[in-house]
């Protein structure tokens, strides 16, 4: 006689779900016990939005949702919020983020650590719904932490992250974690969701310290100063975004023992890249057409690998220069644009370029521009692209000019 | 001299429009002598606040590369001519750019001039002006300093009087002949003008000040914090609470450690703590909450935070029990109220002193004399007072023109 007994699953499991990217945004938010969180619909950032009010709805979260009359309020509001120690999300997409331009500069100096998603999505005109990254590469110089995510699990991850690292009182930046509209907010993946004893163990409260805005810290924030004082508050900014890169890399291994999984480097993620001839270089969902394509054509003898980069702020400079400079040529997949910059490259190919200028081996450095507002970045634009890579290689040249790929001509 | 460098100093808002106007009178009157030159205002001595010392530059040089190297700075870093269009300022600069109390010689050269609209005495002058490490001289206008507005401009021949002395003190770059030209072609140029530009030339006052000549007191000054010393986030300390006065009676507020107004008033309230009522309309009311509460419940003002507004002048409910008086006539920042304490029957005479003084109460600003200049300045001096056609605040009023 067998008694079948059954294995209730422990608490501390983590539980397996079928969620978007925007779904596993809110998981997070949960787990972190928001505070405060403001919306004002825009696509594909909505379906974040949408995604928390029903955790509230459910009683799975407490927190303060505020319906804010436009993104520019929205960021003000959970700005305010974070002063006086509220731990606080927002986000949106395109246009939106860019009506909220004068709070998302503001936010830097005064050291909140709002955390935002921004859905990201072409810039009008003409309106339209697809990705592009330029609505969030507009804040790259004035100081938001910035990354991008690939996948629902690590949309969960990062989230977490990030406000461990925003929080940090060594950074004290806000941080923009940037998903592919569509491909990342709108795709279900089954992703592992941690109970929330694990998450308390990896993220501490927010701590606003000498800086909480509360009658018994009585301070002034933001009071208006001359050029006797800006300098220095700038350099105080700078010196918050150098020291991000030691709490980044505290975060990541403190996440992988308390999580038990996590990548080894946090900036970028590296695939096929040990061997490689060409490397191949993208943020965001590209990465997965870019993957199949390469292990289509490394049964054909080609070498190619794939560097995803997670962080582009602050920028892995060094560990990427070391990555990178071992292949034989490079190719970098814009998806945003920088009409007029040098070469007409996008602004990762631009930064990389910069990254390599004191490199002891530069190896030759194609600049593609590809899959703007959320066109299919297919196979072969990727097979394409490196054809012309190691043309590149074979010469040892880089050719001075950019390669827009799948556009019709 | 390759290049002549002016600065004028002047009070925000109110002197705004003369300062411009004095500064593009130079250069384009150093234009008439072939020289190149740029007027230019360091508006970050912001926001230019009723009374608030502020800048404008001119520097008129021989050739362009001569004037680019002059202007490879933010503001000057020292000047030939230091223009002081309120004699007030003889106390020295203080204000949101300038950390600390700049005395109004400090950027003249050596040898340099501070040229001064002023009705009182080259003594009294140095009685306020800080002693300089090297001798300069004192060039008097006799004029009073000229108030207008944001919007208006006081059409008192000021700027003009500027430029025709201004002939006298660099004719190498502003001859004569070249500023009555000038004025004759401005868009508020006139023949009458350019009259006045040839009397303030003949009339002009100088005389050599030695470095052992003038107020001996050494400014106060601050260290400006460095990056790492800052507070983060763009935040600053609340100002505390304040403490009593003493023995647990009165309040003291504690005050912004970084700017002082000693200089950023024209005129200081004088008060009669004998006839105080004790009304609070002084305390509450003043915008730079300058009024300590004293033990026995009247109010002093504080010279550290008075900017010389006249709001507690204007609200005071008792006949000059508040009396704004020019600062001219003050030779320290001490308390009234303790000099009162001390001595009363003392505090009585210099009270009345003050405040009988017919052109130290009087008010410059605005547009109050029709007629002449000279006519005004004359009745000015001569009988302490002037007919105030318009715009004087509070129910005092009536009793300054009796």
């Amino acid at each position: 006689m067998a008694v079948a007994t059954k294995a209730t699953p422990a608490a501390t499991d983590d539980k397996e779900l079928l969620i978007s990217g925007s779904e596993a945004v809110a998981e997070a938010l949960v787990l972190a016990d928001l505070d405060v969180v403001t919306a004002y619909p825009i696509r594909p950032y909505d379906t974040v939005m949408q995604a928390i009010a029903k955790k509230i709805a459910n009683g799975e979260l407490v927190a303060e949702y505020i319906v804010a009359e436009g993104e520019h309020s929205q960021f003000e509001i959970v700005k305010h919020a974070s002063t006086v120690g509220a731990r606080v999300f927002c986000g949106s997409s395109g246009v939106g983020w860019m009506y909220a331009m004068e709070c998302l500069v503001v936010t830097p100096p005064l050291r909140v650590p709002m955390v935002a998603l921004v859905g990201n999505r072409a810039l009008d005109d003409p309106g339209a719904f697809g990705v592009e990254h330029n609505d969030a590469l507009v804040v790259r110089d004035v100081g938001w932490l910035l990354c991008w995510i690939d996948t629902s699990q690590e949309a969960l991850d990062t989230t977490l992250i990030a406000y461990r690292v925003a929080e940090d009182r060594r950074v004290f930046l806000p941080l923009a974690i940037s998903a592919d509209g569509a491909f990342l907010t709108h795709s279900q993946a089954l992703t592992m969701v941690p109970p929330k004893e694990k998450v308390d163990r990896f993220l501490p409260r927010y701590n606003r310290g000498d800086l909480l805005l509360h009658p018994d810290n009585p301070i002034t924030v933001a009071p208006q100063a001359n050029e006797d004082w800006v300098i220095e508050i700038r350099r105080q900014n700078n010196e918050a975004m150098k020291r991000a890169y030691t709490v980044i890399e505290e975060a990541y291994a403190d996440f992988r023992r308390v999580f038990g999984r996590g990548p080894e480097n946090p900036w970028f993620e590296e695939y096929m890249t040990d061997d490689a001839e060409i490397i191949l270089v993208g943020m965001g969902t590209i990465s997965l057409p870019i993957k199949v394509a390469i292990r289509e054509m490394r049964t054909k003898g080609k070498k190619v690998g794939l560097v995803r980069l997670r962080w582009f702020r602050p920028f892995p400079t060094d560990r990427l220069v070391a990555a990178l400079s071992k292949a034989q040529a490079l190719g970098i997949i814009d998806r945003d644009y920088s009409f007029g910059s040098p070469f007409g490259s996008g602004v990762v190919a631009n930064e990389i370029r910069a990254a390599l200028y004191n490199a002891e081996r530069r190896p030759p450095l194609l600049s593609f521009i590809c899959g703007l507002g959320g066109r299919e970045v297919t196979l072969e634009d990727v097979y394409k692209a490196t054809d012309m890579c190691y043309g590149a290689a074979k010469s040892g040249k880089s050719d001075a000019t950019t390669h827009w790929l799948g556009v019709r001509e | 001299m390759a290049a002549v460098i002016c600065e004028v100093v002047y009070r925000g808002i109110f002197q705004k429009n003369l300062a411009a106007r004095i500064v593009r009178g130079i250069v384009l009157s150093a234009r008439k002598s072939g020289r190149w030159g740029i007027a230019f205002g360091r508006y970050g001595d912001s926001p230019q606040r009723n009374g608030i010392p502020a800048k404008d530059f001119a520097i008129v040089a021989d050739t362009n590369e001569e004037l680019e190297q002059n202007m490879a700075r933010y503001e000057p870093k020292h000047v030939d001519v230091t223009i002081v269009v309120d004699d007030t300022l003889a106390k020295g600069v203080e204000s949101w750019a300038w950390y600390g109390l700049q005395p109004i010689n400090r950027l003249t050269v050596p040898d340099g001039t501070v040229l001064m609209t002023s009705v009182q005495r080259v003594d009294d002058l140095l009685r306020d002006i800080h002693k300089k490490d090297a001798p300069y001289k004192l060039s008097l206008i006799r004029a009073k300093a000229s108030f207008s507005g944001l919007w208006v401009y006081k059409e008192d021949h000021t700027e003009v009087r500027i430029l025709g002395a201004l002939a006298k003190i660099a004719p190498a770059f502003l001859t004569l002949d070249g500023v009555c030209e000038a004025i004759r072609e401005m868009e508020w140029g006139s023949d009458l003008k350019v009259e006045s530009a040839k009397k303030a030339y003949a009339r002009l006052e100088t005389r050599e000040v030695k470095i052992t000549e003038g107020n001996a007191e050494v400014p106060y000054s601050f260290e400006m914090p460095k990056w790492w010393e800052m507070r983060e986030g763009v935040t600053i300390p609340a100002i505390p609470v304040g403490k009593p006065k003493e023995d647990g009676k009165g309040y003291v507020p504690e005050r912004n450690p970084y700017f002082k107004k000693y200089t950023t008033r024209s005129m200081r309230p004088v008060i009669n703590f004998d006839t105080c009522v004790k009304c609070t309309l002084c305390w509450i009311q003043c915008p730079d909450s300058c009024f300590d509460v004293m033990p026995d419940g009247t109010y002093d003002a504080n010279m550290e935070a008075c900017c010389g507004c006249g709001v507690c002048e204007a609200v005071c409910p008792v006949e000059q029990c508040i009396t704004m008086v020019n600062e001219s006539v003050f030779e320290d920042n001490a308390s009234q109220w303790e000099m009162w304490r001390k001595d009363k029957g003392a505090y009585h005479t210099w009270m009345t002193q003050k405040i009988g003084d017919k052109k130290a109460t009087v008010r410059s600003h605005g547009f109050r004399f029709r007629g002449q200049y000279e006519e005004e300045l004359k009745s000015d001096l001569d009988s302490g007072g002037v007919e105030i056609t318009a715009g004087i605040p509070g129910e005092n009023a009536q009793h300054k023109t009796e």
